[in-house]
């Protein structure tokens, strides 16, 4: 086991690729394809997890593959960092995999085998994300990821709008790389040394370094989907199939931080300040964004989308926070924020991960996704129902599950801020912070909104009487989601033990120090300035409950009648008196009215027919993606004018340029 | 803070008072709570002057303080509840504000106002020179408050705000200014509120209405 | 951590549930006072109880095992909370489990758990109590949780009996962020605990319900549960309230002697507390609801503000 991980896990990428390969030599056999690939793709996701958890303890490996272009060849590396996103990779997929196994039919668009190509294709290139050591492989992976996903967003491609957000995606996609490209430009410092190890040791002067974490922090976060670079995000999450979304929105989103982190905190050292506030800043911004706009959707998925946003943002904030406290040696304070990051990117794989499952089960069984035609399904899918309550639950930053350990430990990040030398920052910090708890604090919102429109209440369509519980595979992924939701939340001191191998490697500090934290305790500082134990925490509730119920039922009685609700004595409530959608989010729209664009059709009294219709619009599409996209029309238009359509001219043209670069390179 | 002597406290309490009536003025809609909350400023500041008037020995600080509740919170707040009496006005409130952005950019300022102050303040050597920030604090909150509003009448009690923050920053941090200068200020700002009160019923007579957007339209009339 | 510590543990969750309905009966018999109407008895909140739990429970046909769950999850963590606070002493052995933010993570998971059932017969009074009370959750959680930062960055803990400790136990010492932070708690108080100005525990008129509107649906044991759940929230408020503006008194744990001390003390404080609120809410005027964002946003800006005042004068 020793030094043979970063073998093994090279295997495990190519397992992958051989299984895709597979699909495609019988591309339309449906059930070789979902019962043999699929499950395959899963036992090697589990293998990934265990190995790379294990690999998390190990010193750092190398490995040289002699592949890629001749002179070129792809350097591998495994340290505790990229171990640590493997396993979460591995996890999430283990269980996107298993659920897949009964979620693709035969009739959608792209070809079956043709999906688990590119399915596997994506998983592949992303874990080669996580193992790359040069630029070069980096791209490659980088690109490839990008692509797969890309077509299996556009998998039911008969449908334009699909295809309008598979190109969003794609576009801004490659606006990242681009921004990617020139950041690995800069970092080699004009050494010509394309490998990590190279950049590591490369120390930039002057602009340099500053002016390489602005382009990663451009490319990596339309990835991520960071303000202003995120209009693709709540586009092509829901046009995916919701396994693709659970991938994309659960690991993709998180390469994204790998990425930055691996280039601020190993290749850059994170010397800057200033760095650390445009990142929390951003990431606050993108938060508070992210989850005001989730309020007012009306389509579940894409309710998801958006509060993957909000995630992100929460992420990045605490990135910034530990690059501050980086840049100004506080490595104990450094190590807590990084350890609130990784910990919310490992949160936020289980619990957005099974959420998009659960809706893809939901959206299996009804054929409906639309938050307005939904409802009381916890009646008809009592399985995905109460293991989407624990998504939710721990979604909305409750405690004791796992949400909620992350969201603690950043507070307490922020809590403990009040010595930077700046004091314009330590003023941002109670701004920030406040920030910070407004987005979690919506986010329950939300997801009451979501549980409770989807899951409870009575159906708002007679159709959902039909709706049927999801396949024994999917129960069994969900619930292994659902199962990983509560262990991160019950015992953080495990996890944090897992996370501070890359808390050393990075910031040189571990937030579980013996005598200061127990198994049963986590104390990040001292005992004496804040303790949790969400273990204790959860007995106490559960005993509580239990006695609860025992001493009323033997004091009193357990008797109970059923018959129609009450409803205040109104007779026959009917399902559409119930909030819709839209009217669970209208106080948020109220509230927040200048920041939407949005457009409303109120129905008159004497319409015999009244409809009430609200969309909302991406503000930024309209004012920043707009005026661009005219400016650039523009130039085009003026670019055509010399386009004649004549071969000669365009030779002459080409001939022209050819003249005038030999001229100045002369 | 237990290096801090008790009197360096009680200023920081009171400045803190200070600030909190500063933002209640802000998010007021109701002219006569408005005077209210004005006349406590000036309890405040009364009370914050007379204690470093005991603290520091200075006599004269203790007619400061003495002037400042004869003026701010007896003399002011009864001229101007007659005036709103005999103008009839009493209910009136203001309509156009919002308040939650207006107090966004209220903690905006008291940020910017707290660090303008922290390199002012470490020239100063008394023990209660952070209040200074407070205290510009105050004063750019009620330049918020005069341009938030629409009426006469509350943009006057912003004035007198701001001028209690301005008398803030120069007892409590500096331990008061020459004698001559807070009587004549007393004076001018007394004088203001008078000559203002026959504004108001000038103004009113010829537009029926005190509100701003009035003079706004008959710019151009007369 | 020695005997005494589990023991007033056990007893400060004891006198949490004995006296939390008390609290509710003298607010009432206050408001009535101030009110000049005749004030009902100050056991009547028990006797609600007895009967509520004496009868039997009438659920709807629809209803899920959620709605039957919510009233022990709300009870439960509204215990766990009362079990966090220090009321009656500050050497808390759970407390070390759950801090200030754990407390505001609890109060949360009782708010979802209520909103999700009342959700769950699906009728238009329940969602729309639903959709309100996570509205006043949204700006209302914020605002505490940046009251109890004002207070631990004043102590440097976020573990409330820590906090208490330092505020009390330690030199005398006045905080001018705690008087932001006092107006914005006080103001969060009154919204939580669906009081006037934001909601009104009496009232009869379903569209001007917030926590009413919620509960409609529970009958007998249930809305007993709910009944004694809300009454502990306020319990727990005020003892919030009471530990971080009125520290005094509250045993440091040694001493067994303290603890009885501090138990007339703590009912005393609880008495002025509670005539306090009764006085506020006669005095102001219900808000229209989309007034509350108003009230809770200047609420949280204070509580903020706070912390901003903290930073400047406590350097």
């Amino acid at each position: 086991m020793r030094a043979d991980a970063l073998p093994l896990l090279a295997a495990a990428i190519a397992a992958w690729l051989a299984i895709g390969a597979l699909g495609l030599v019988r591309p339309l056999a449906f059930a070789f394809v979902s019962r043999l690939l699929f499950p395959l793709g899963a036992l090697v996701a589990l293998l990934v997890a265990g190995i790379a958890l294990l690999a998390t303890a190990e010193p750092v490996a190398t490995l040289v593959l002699p592949l890629g272009l001749p002179d070129l060849p792809f350097h591998l590396r495994l340290d505790p960092l990229s171990a640590f996103f493997l396993a979460l990779l591995g996890a999430a997929t283990c269980a996107v995999s298993l659920f897949s196994t009964d979620y693709f039919r035969p009739s959608e668009g792209t070809a079956p085998g043709l999906v688990a190509f590119q399915y596997h294709v994506f998983v592949a290139s992303m874990a080669t994300v996580l193992i790359a050591d040069d630029a070069y492989l980096f791209m490659v992976a980088w690109e490839a990821m990008a692509l797969a996903s890309y077509f299996l967003v556009i998998t039911e491609h008969r449908i334009a709008a699909i295809r309008d957000a598979g190109f969003l995606y794609l576009f801004i996609a490659h606006i990242g790389a681009i921004a990617i490209l020139l950041t690995f430009g800069v970092l080699q410092g004009g050494s010509g040394d394309y490998t990590f190890d190279g950049m590591r040791a490369a120390r930039l002067q002057g602009a340099w370094p500053s002016l390489g974490f602005l382009l990663a922090l451009v490319g990596f976060g339309a990835k991520a989907g960071l303000l202003p670079l995120h209009v693709w995000l709540p586009e092509a999450h829901p046009a995916a199939p919701s396994p693709v979304s659970a991938l994309m929105s659960g690991v993709m989103l998180k390469t994204a931080i790998y990425a930055l982190l691996r280039v601020t905190f190993d290749l850059l050292h994170a010397v800057v300040w200033w760095w650390g506030v445009v990142v929390l800043v951003v990431g606050l911004l993108t938060a508070l964004f992210g989850v005001v706009f989730a309020a007012a959707q009306t389509d579940m998925k894409r309710l998801l989308a958006y509060s993957s946003m909000e995630n992100i943002g929460i992420i990045a904030a605490g990135v910034g926070l530990a690059i501050l406290f980086r840049a100004h040696d506080k490595t104990l304070l450094a190590a807590i924020a990084l350890t609130a990051v990784l910990y919310h990117c490992l949160n936020h794989a289980m619990f957005k991960t099974l959420l998009f499952l659960a809706t893809g089960a939901v959206l299996h069984a009804t054929r409906e996704r639309s938050l307005g035609r939904l409802g009381g399904l916890i009646r008809r899918m009592p399985w995905v129902a109460w293991l989407a309550l624990v998504g939710t639950l721990a979604i909305a930053g409750l405690p004791p599950l796992n949400g909620f350990v992350s969201e603690w430990l950043l507070l307490q990040a922020f809590l403990f801020t009040p010595s930077l030398p700046q004091s314009f920052v330590n003023m941002l910090v109670p701004l920030a912070a406040g920030a910070l708890v407004l987005a979690v604090a919506l986010a329950a919102y939300v997801m009451v909104k979501f549980y409770g429109v989807v899951f409870l209440g009575r159906p708002r369509d007679p159709d959902l009487a039909h709706a049927h519980d999801a396949g024994r595979y999917e129960r069994v992924a969900l619930a292994g989601l659902a199962a990983a939701c509560v262990l991160l939340g019950v015992l953080p001191t495990f996890v944090i033990g897992v996370i501070d191998r890359v808390n050393t490697m990075l910031v040189g500090a571990a937030v579980i120090r013996p005598g200061v934290s127990s198994w049963l305790l986590l104390a990040p500082i001292d005992a004496q300035r804040a303790s949790y134990s969400p273990l204790v925490m959860l007995a106490v509730v559960v005993a509580v409950v239990v006695l609860a119920i025992q001493v009323v039922h033997r004091l009193y009685h357990g008797r109970v009648r059923t018959t129609g609700a009450w409803n205040c004595g109104s007779p026959e409530p009917t399902p559409r008196m119930q909030d819709s959608a839209e009217g669970f989010g209208q106080p948020i729209r109220q509230v927040f009215e200048p920041f939407f664009r949005m457009t409303r059709e109120l129905p008159s009294a004497f319409d015999a027919e009244p409809r009430y219709r609200v969309t909302i619009d991406d503000p930024f599409r309209y004012w920043l993606y707009r005026p661009i996209a005219r400016v650039m029309e523009k130039l085009a238009g003026y670019l055509g004018l010399i386009q004649h359509g004549r071969i000669s001219a365009y030779l002459a043209l080409s001939f022209a340029t050819l003249i005038v670069l030999l001229f100045f390179v002369r | 803070m237990p290096a801090v002597p008790l009197y360096a406290q009680l200023i920081n309490l009171l400045a803190a008072v200070l600030l909190l009536l500063a933002f209640a003025m802000l998010s007021q809609r109701r002219v006569l709570s408005l005077i209210d909350l004005f006349a406590a400023q000036g309890a405040a500041l009364a009370l914050s002057t007379a204690i470093v008037a005991w603290a520091t020995g200075q006599r004269h600080l203790y007619w400061s303080a003495g002037l400042t509740l004869g003026l701010k919170v007896l003399v002011l707040p009864w001229i101007l509840r007659r005036l709103i009496h005999r103008l009839d006005i009493e209910w009136e409130f203001e309509r156009l504000i919002n308040i939650p952005t207006t107090m966004l950019i209220g903690i905006v300022l008291v940020v910017f106002a707290f660090n303008l102050a922290v390199p002012i303040a470490e020239l100063a050597n008394t023990v209660t020179r952070s209040t200074l920030g407070i205290a510009l604090a105050c004063v750019m909150l009620s330049f918020l408050m005069m341009i938030t509003r629409r009426k006469a009448i509350s943009q006057v009690l912003g004035f007198l705000a701001m001028e209690n923050g301005l008398f803030f920053a120069a007892t409590s941090a500096t331990y008061g200014m020459p004698m001559v200068v807070e009587l004549g200020i007393a004076l001018d700002v007394l004088v203001g509120v008078l000559i203002l009160g026959v504004f108001f019923f000038q103004i009113r007579d010829r537009l029926d209405s005190l509100g701003f957007a009035n003079l706004e339209r008959s710019r151009d009339d007369d | 951590m020695t005997a005494t510590a589990y023991l007033s543990q056990v007893l400060q969750v004891a006198v949490a549930l004995a006296l939390a309905p008390i609290l509710v009966g003298w607010i009432n018999q206050c408001r009535a006072w101030l009110q000049g109407r005749r004030a009902p008895p100050l056991m009547l909140p028990y006797r609600t109880l007895r009967k509520l739990f004496v009868k039997d429970a009438v659920i709807a046909t629809n209803a899920s095992p959620v709605f039957r769950l919510a009233p022990y999850v709300v009870f439960g963590a509204m215990c766990c909370a009362a079990a966090i606070v220090p009321s009656l002493a500050t050497d808390l052995p759970f407390a070390r489990a759950a801090d200030a933010i754990a407390l505001v993570g609890l109060f949360a998971l009782a708010r979802v758990f209520i909103a999700l059932a009342a959700m769950d017969i699906g009728t238009a009074f329940g969602s729309m109590g639903a959709r309100r009370e996570m509205f006043v959750g949204f700006l209302a959680e914020p605002a505490l949780l940046m009251v109890l930062f004002t207070a631990s960055l004043i102590s440097g803990s976020t573990s409330l009996p820590a906090i208490v400790d330092a505020l009390a136990h330690r030199d005398f010492g006045i905080y001018p962020s705690l008087a932001f932070a006092g107006v914005a708690f006080t103001m969060v108080s009154l919204a939580e605990n669906a009081r006037i100005p934001v909601d009104n525990p009496a009232t009869h008129l379903e569209l001007t319900m917030i926590h009413e509107a919620m509960v409609l649906e529970y009958s007998a044991r249930h809305l007993a549960l709910i009944e004694w759940s809300a009454a502990l929230k306020l319990f727990n408020y005020s003892c919030i309230g009471l530990a971080l503006f009125l520290p005094f008194g509250i045993a440091d744990g040694s001493d067994w002697r303290a603890l009885v001390g501090a138990a007339p003390l703590l009912i005393a404080k609880l008495a002025a507390g509670g005539a306090a609120l009764a006085l506020i809410e006669t005095l102001s005027a219900k808000l229209r609801i989309f007034r509350a964002p108003e009230f809770l946003g200047t609420a949280f800006l204070l509580a903020v503000l706070g912390m901003l005042v903290n930073l400047l004068l406590g350097s």
